[in-house]
């Protein structure tokens, strides 16, 4: 199959504009792109890996004071992110599958309502943090978990007992917060800009069934960002939602 | 070999299934289970990463070799929280830990 591919190159004398001299076929190269894009995505399993590994084992060290420093997180916030990402991570899908069907004009109103989504995220998580500054729960000389009680974070006194002397715990599990939340934005930022730098192309009608690779890859690193939310969220966000209702 | 094209209605369901799942997951949270809040919390995310890996990365419709690789960044990370907690749990077992 390969060889006829490769006559088929030889004879015509000319091939597909995007396509690259040293593949034989439209989808040699497509398999190419796509197996070095899961390659990087290891890497970024790793990269995360190594938080997600902290996170476990302080976890199972500080079990206790996590669940009550997570209640203090908004996690209908949290769920509302989630919603939205895997929007997202749908309309990311929807325009792959217009490039597909080779409809040009839906492969930009898909890109531009995920870019959209992703940006909503990133606002949600703005006022996440401004609220953590607000109230006094960013790790550091100001870090104060106790003896605050706003909405969204109000345990019994029982539970605020359990909590004395263990103000360094409780900021173990908000750097974890912070670095992983953190981490993960940076990609979002970085996923919106790679999708608005594909706006461009894919408004010149460079894309289409025979060619869409770089909706494609950029799709596999939008849903991976994706992945490592559905992960972080009850993580992080759920921990403690038993303990006040 | 054509390359397969996944149906939006497809799409659509693996939405609406990662938004019930999500759903539960924070219903369950809401009840004390105990150690089993944990496990049914990452039992849950792992259903839904794998319905994003599947139906939105194409792993289901790519070759071997993509899942393969795919399979190895998770059989990595496996190694690193396996090993990493095999020594941070086993800690002053064997051998009483100096200064302790």
């Amino acid at each position: 199959m390969a060889s006829t591919a490769f006559d088929t190159h030889l004879h015509e004398g000319h091939h597909h504009p995007s396509m690259q001299h040293q593949f034989d076929s439209l989808e040699q190269q497509k398999e190419s792109s796509t197996l070095g894009m899961w390659m990087f995505l290891v890497t970024e399993i790793m990269f995360f890996g190594g938080l997600f590994v902290s996170y476990v084992v302080y976890r199972t060290r500080f079990h206790g004071v996590f669940a009550l420093a997570s209640s203090a997180l908004n996690w209908r916030l949290g769920a509302l992110n989630t919603a939205v990402l895997i929007a997202s991570s749908l309309t990311m899908a929807m325009a792959i599958w217009a490039a597909q069907m080779n409809r040009r004009k839906l492969i930009v109103v898909f890109l531009i309502i995920t870019i959209l989504l992703g940006s909503t995220f990133l606002v949600v998580k703005y006022f996440e943090y401004a609220e953590k500054f607000e109230h006094h729960l960013v790790p550091g000389p100001g870090f104060q978990l106790m003896g605050k009680t706003y909405s969204g974070f109000a345990p019994d006194p029982e539970h605020y007992s359990q909590l004395v002397g263990k103000t360094d715990q409780a900021q173990v599990f908000f750097s974890l917060y912070f670095v992983m939340t953190g981490l993960h934005a940076l990609h979002m930022i970085i996923g919106i800009g790679v999708l608005t730098w594909l706006l461009f192309p894919s408004r010149k009608g460079k894309f289409d069934s025979s060619y869409y690779n770089p909706l494609e890859c950029t799709g596999l690193y939008w849903h991976f960002v994706d992945l490592v939310w559905i992960f972080l969220f009850p993580l992080l966000y759920l921990l403690g939602a038993h303990i006040h209702h | 070999m054509a390359e397969h094209v996944s149906s939006p209605k497809m799409y659509v369901m693996v939405f609406l299934a990662l938004l019930v799942l999500t759903v539960i997951t924070v219903a369950v949270a809401y009840q004390d289970l105990g150690a089993f809040n944990d496990i049914v919390a990452l039992t849950i995310a792992t259903v839904k990463a794998l319905l994003v890996v599947l139906f939105f990365m194409h792993v289901k419709y790519s070759t071997r070799l993509t899942a393969l690789t795919a399979v190895a960044g998770v059989f990595f990370l496996a190694i690193l929280i396996a090993m990493t907690l095999n020594d941070y749990m086993s800690r002053g077992l064997v051998l009483p830990i100096p200064g302790k």
